[in-house]
């Protein structure tokens, strides 16, 4: 019996998991759309409680009837959960509503603003996210040498600050007391790409970037040093395979699968984080937006940018998601 | 042989110099805010010299923006930092590790519920319901601490659970439930000693984060009390005086970087000692 | 240290004089090692976990890993020493003159490549063959030789795609894909069922014959050794003691603890007992000048502890080397092993009893319609192979998986199905003894307080407690000593001592033992079974002993209960159903495990 060919059977039932990751995909993005709605009420209840909007835009001695044909024209004048359902319906058709302070629509305002905060985001996470691969895969690689011990001591510097000190900390080097290279504060104007004022975007970016590569290139580092001792790793050496090989083609794809979901949360995380930086530099984006906004009880733009935050959250945890399963043939061959 | 208790993590992790240095300057910080108060020349609002200036008779670094004494300011405002952030991370610590114990050892139902609900909370943009929370209510502390508290809390359950499902799976705590110990016992006296070690770097990491958070707040305009001196208000205040009046801004800046660098260090500390805790796996 | 008498024609592998140690301390992991394998032969490397089998398999390949390095000797393959290489030189050689079948091949596949790509880029980096056509025709060519499927469809499998068995062969598939000299097997069938195990040593076996290759065969299994290799090496901390041809060491061992080894393994005929030996090796940096054996060798005088024994040959016409000094002094291995003492009588009293038995996971049913007894002081076997759902039932009737329906007895009383709702009385009664002593005991509380606890729960006061504990810890030949210390103190068999003490401390009047010696070494092992055979017999134990070893039951069960797919295919007299199988199952399985020959003692 020995000498007959070893066909095995297992295994190859794969078509019958194809409901289950299906489902699972199903299961993730009704997540999502769940915390969006738990997240929007949440938003829309506190946003409301933040205060009546039309005393403070007519003053304390407005007449109650102007008050109330203000009320009526900014519909407040309606019960709270008609406002809110067809606020979300606005949100869902694209039209979230009109600001309280001067009756133009929300995306005019903020439109703008989302723009030049996703730049800055963007310019933040493609500075970051290959060089904390680098950073974290080369720590790896030179495990206990010298450039991973500076690195992880300085990553656990930067990790640990506040992104204002730090901004704080660049603004003092770079832009005013030591050097002065870069301007303290950024000045976009109006209707102009955030790119107008290129200079302005570089310390805000740079403070994003240092707020969010620790924690990425820690996890890269971890998940690399974890791959590397893995035996498939010392098998392909074992193989004769050349260093190279060895890193790209057995290490490295390993190690971005468990990395994916860390990128994910963090590029999540500068979207609250450029709320304080642009605060700091001036920079015109959604964080001012919601400065000027809030005092004045202007619900709905505050509205508007809490979803806005939220949405980038959830969608790129569904990436993340997505990711992992196409890079993790063990998830995706259940795909096919 | 010895017969001692295997060290606890947190001992051995003293044996490491971070460690040490990172106790060393969470206790300068601890000690500036404490005894601060008392040693300051000036009460946090008094009037000491013409504003934003460098040199003022009877003040070592100068007045801020107000022509207050920057460095009584400074020794004022950490206690509230302090204390603010312990609290919450204490209570998002105990929630939190509750929910993940739990989760983990019931798993099933009770777990999907659970971590979904955590997962939820962190999908919120918690700084902006802060912000929003605290422009409504104003900023009261228990306000602070808890928003700081609910950020804490999921992010400690998710921990503790990863930590504690393969020690779930370890047989002792069959041999346990073949004994019939009840859910509470397993929970406290089987699991809880047995992920001690992560759960220590990670109340680390968040006690650092909810100084952070708390100082971001200040720094936001949402101190706790707003004519009193806070260590993150101030270098909102002083910032736009970086040039004539640099230490309205440096020394809390350097306060806040040293206290959570301090924190960090700890927690990096702690987690090398866990990584090198042995597991219980005989050398092969 | 073998055969400079014998002709150097034929040799694939040479190594001389080998040494690895720790990097940072400098302590010898392994020392002296002189090892010769001739073209097509097999070379069992036989030694306990920490001994030093794999370092030596690695250096085969030139490879030491993270923290260890090789310190000096040869390793000669054809005309080429690999100790004396550089980086790129063993990249050349490596997969190409020498390969390396792992021990799990489960994690030694890249889970993120295709199994075709895997094997095709070894013939890629060596430049196998004048073309890619070439390459690719050779894939499919090994693979039907390891006896898999070359067929597009399964090269383009990912390995969690395969079986075990399926995966072990993809990795052998690997190592023979460049044709090399010399390929270093390291327990290769470690995980695997027996009847996938024969399977696979009978592949290997095949192909190195038909292929003049030399193969290191690593394992801690004398049984495989003693079916597979012409040649045995046996290891003790970190030195090859014995060496010469399977026959001889199997027929005559003559260093002491070779002869341990072969008294412990089990055997599936005769009615002897085995025999365990306590104590361990001394691990690296502590191993003493003299012989390492010493402290645990009945011979040992003070020569044996003065300087590191030298080789003698003590074979007759072929080498048969020992490093021993009392080489020739060792009395025959028979006298070890102690006919086996009158068994238990049965009492004809009922002490569990398991009806129509369902069990499963959400559903899905892995335990069909199980039904038998076990008496008082009788110890059944339950022996199956993995998934036979040997272990669902016996944690169902430990209480610990709760999916099941029917009916568990114990003492004429049934049993709910979680251990939390049945009565404290009954919940003592029943104990548990688990298969890994690295996971069972927990680690942050003292081997007292572990064994104390279900005193505890009894209600038995402290200082009572403390007594009984004491006594439990003498009963299991662990000394009160023991009692302050914690499991990361302890060695394997010592901590699976302790969680018998725990478990036989409420004084239960039914054990179940889930595989309890699996992850011990052999010698370890037989001393764990000697000692449940003890503690039935003096305690009248009913006892459940479930295994996927066949020939350890042998040792320790009156009855026998074979099961397969959820099912009792066979239930009998041990004695009777080992040597007289009923069932087609019972015979197969019996067929495929391996079992130490006889070999006639010239
Ligand atoms: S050398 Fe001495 S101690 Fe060592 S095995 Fe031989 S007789 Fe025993």
């Amino acid at each position: 019996m020995a000498g007959a060919p070893y066909w095995g059977a297992s295994a190859t039932a794969a078509s019958s998991t194809f409901m289950g990751i299906f489902k699972l995909i199903v299961r993730r993005v009704l997540l999502g759309v769940v915390t969006l709605l738990v997240v929007s009420f949440a938003v829309f209840a506190l946003t409301n409680l933040l205060g009546d909007p039309v005393h403070r835009m007519l003053g304390r001695g407005a007449l109650p009837e102007v008050v109330k044909a203000k009320r009526a024209e900014l519909g407040l004048d309606r019960p709270f959960f008609t406002r809110y359902f067809e606020w979300l319906k606005g949100l869902m058709t694209g039209d979230p509503g009109n600001s309280f302070s001067n009756g133009s629509p929300v995306m005019d305002i903020v439109g703008d603003r989302i723009k030049n905060s996703l730049f800055l985001m963007f310019v933040a996470s493609m500075v970051s996210i290959p060089l904390s691969l680098f950073i974290g895969a080369r720590a790896a690689l030179r495990r206990d040498k010298t450039f991973d011990r500076v690195t992880s001591n300085q990553m656990l510097i930067f990790a640990a600050m506040p992104e204002f000190v730090v901004g704080a900390f660049l603004t003092v080097l770079l832009a005013t007391n030591v050097w002065h290279v870069f301007p303290a504060t950024s000045r976009i104007r109006p209707g102009q790409p955030p790119w107008s004022d290129w200079k302005g975007v570089i310390l805000p970016a740079i403070t994003l970037t240092l707020a969010v590569t620790p924690h990425v290139s820690r996890t890269m580092r971890a998940a690399m040093i974890e791959v590397l001792e893995s035996d498939y790793v010392e098998m392909a050496r074992l193989k004769g395979l050349p260093e190279r090989a060895v890193l790209w083609r057995h290490a490295f794809p390993n190690a971005v699968g468990p990395t994916l979901q860390v990128i994910a949360l963090n590029i999540a995380y500068l979207a609250g984080g450029v709320v304080v930086v642009e605060s700091l530099f001036n920079y015109r984006g959604i964080g001012i937006a919601l400065r000027d906004a809030i005092p004045v009880a202007n619900a709905p733009i505050v509205q508007f940018i809490a979803m806005f935050i939220a949405t980038i959250y959830v969608v790129c945890n569904l990436l993340a998601d997505l990711g992992a399963i196409l890079v993790t043939p063990r998830l995706r061959t259940r795909l096919q | 042989m010895s017969a001692e208790k295997p060290a606890g993590v947190w001992r051995s992790s003293l044996r490491l110099w971070r460690t040490r240095i990172g106790i060393a300057l969470v206790l300068l910080l601890v000690g500036v805010a404490i005894v601060g108060p008392w040693v300051a020349k000036f009460s946090p609002s008094e009037f000491a010299g013409t504003p934003n200036t460098r040199h003022v008779p009877g003040t070592w670094l100068g007045t801020d923006y107000l022509g207050q004494d920057v460095v009584s300011r400074f020794l004022h405002g950490g206690r509230s930092i302090l204390w603010m952030a312990s609290v919450s991370t204490l209570l998002g610590f105990v929630f939190g590790a509750a929910i993940g114990l739990i989760a983990a050892y019931n798993r099933g139902r009770l777990d999907d519920v659970l971590m979904r609900g955590m997962d939820i909370l962190l999908a919120f943009p918690q700084l902006l319901l802060a912000l929003v929370a605290l422009t409504t209510i104003g900023p009261e502390p228990w306000l602070i601490i808890t928003i700081v508290a609910f950020t804490t809390m999921p992010r400690i359950a998710r921990i503790t659970r990863g930590a504690a499902v393969p020690v779930v799976e370890r047989d002792f705590i069959g041999a346990a439930e073949a004994l019939g110990e009840s859910r509470f016992r397993i929970i406290t006296k089987e699991l809880l000693p047995n992920v001690t070690g992560p759960l220590l770097v990670e109340a680390n990491l968040r006690l650092t984060y909810s100084i952070a958070t708390i100082a971001g707040l200040g720094f936001l305009g949402f101190a706790a009390e707003v004519n009193a001196a806070d260590w993150g208000q101030m270098v909102q205040e002083n910032r736009t005086a970086l040039t004539v009046a640099p230490w309205g801004t440096l020394l809390p800046a350097f306060a806040i970087a040293l206290l959570t660098v301090g924190t960090g260090l700890i927690a990096d500390g702690v987690s090398r000692t866990v990584a090198g805790v042995d597991r219980g796996r005989p050398d092969a | 240290m073998s055969g400079t008498m014998q002709s150097r024609e034929n040799v694939a592998l040479e190594i001389r004089g080998l040494r690895i140690d720790v990097a940072e301390s400098g302590a010898d992991i392994v020392d002296e090692v002189d090892l010769t394998i001739r073209r097509g032969e097999v070379l069992g490397l036989v030694g306990e976990s920490g001994s030093g089998k794999t370092t030596i398999g690695l250096a085969v390949l030139g490879h030491a890993r993270r923290g260890v390095a090789i310190h000096g000797g040869t390793v000669r393959i054809g005309d080429r020493d690999l100790n004396g290489l550089d980086a790129k030189e063993l990249r050349s050689v490596r997969g190409k003159l020498v390969s390396y079948v792992p021990q799990d091949p489960g994690t030694a596949l890249n889970p993120a490549l295709r199994i075709g790509k895997q094997i095709l880029e070894v013939l890629e980096t060596h430049g196998f063959g004048a073309n890619q056509a070439e390459r690719e025709a050779r894939v499919v060519e090994v693979l039907s030789e390891v006896m898999l499927p070359g067929v597009p469809e399964f090269l383009r499998r990912y390995p969690h795609q395969l079986s075990g068995g399926q995966q072990q062969r993809v990795g052998l598939a690997m190592a023979f894909a460049c044709r090399p000299a010399v390929i270093v097997l390291d327990e290769p069938t470690t995980g695997l069922d027996v009847s996938t195990q024969t399977h696979v040593l009978q592949t290997i076996r095949d192909l190195a014959a038909r292929h003049g290759v030399a193969a290191l065969y690593v394992t801690h299994d004398l049984a495989v050794v003693a079916t597979l290799a012409d040649q045995v090496a046996v290891m003790y901390a970190g030195r090859v003691v014995e060496q010469g041809s399977t026959a001889d060491i199997f027929a005559n061992p003559a260093h002491p603890y070779t002869r341990y080894l072969v008294a412990a393994a089990p055997e599936m005929d005769g009615d002897r007992q085995m025999v365990g030996l306590v104590g361990r090796a001394p691990s690296p940096g502590k191993r003493p000048v003299g012989c390492a054996f010493a402290l645990r060798c009945e011979l040992a005088t003070e020569e044996c502890v003065a300087e590191f024994p030298g080789v003698t040959d003590v074979g007759t016409d072929r080498p048969h080397q020992v490093r021993c000094v009392h080489a020739f002094g060792v009395p025959d291995r028979t006298a070890l092993r102690v006919a086996s003492t009158a068994r238990v009588v049965r009492e004809s009293e009922v002490a569990l009893s398991i009806r129509h038995v369902d069990a499963g996971y959400s559903g899905t049913n892995v335990v069909h319609d199980v039904s038998f007894d076990i008496q008082r002081g009788e110890c059944v076997a339950l022996v199956g192979e993995s998934g036979s759902g040997k272990s669902t039932l016996s944690r169902s009737i430990g209480g610990l998986h709760r999916e099941w329906t029917g009916e568990i007895v114990l003492d004429g009383a049934p049993l709910e199905k979680s251990s939390r709702n049945r009565p404290v009385a009954q919940r003592l009664s029943i104990q548990y003894v688990f298969q890994n002593p690295y996971s069972s005991l927990h680690p942050r509380r003292s081997v007292a307080d572990s064994i104390a606890r279900p005193l505890a729960i009894a209600g038995v006061d402290a200082r009572d407690a403390a007594i009984e504990v004491d006594r439990m810890l003498e009963r299991v030949s662990l000394s009160s000593a023991y009692g302050s210390r914690y499991p990361d103190q302890l060695s394997g068999g010592e901590r699976q001592r302790v969680a018998i003490a725990r478990a036989l401390v409420s004084k239960p009047h039914m054990l179940i033992c889930d595989e309890v010696t699996s992850a011990l070494d052999v010698l370890v092992q037989a001393a764990i079974i000697e000692l449940l055979v003890d503690l039935q017999r003096d305690l009248g134990l009913a006892m459940l002993f479930v295994t996927h070893n066949l020939p350890l039951v042998r040792s320790i069960a009156q009855r026998v209960a074979v099961m397969s797919d959820g099912k009792i295919v066979e239930l009998g007299d041990t004695a009777e159903t080992l040597q007289h199988p009923r069932e087609e199952y019972t015979k197969r399985l019996l067929a495929d495990t391996p079992v130490i020959p006889t070999f006639s003692n010239n």
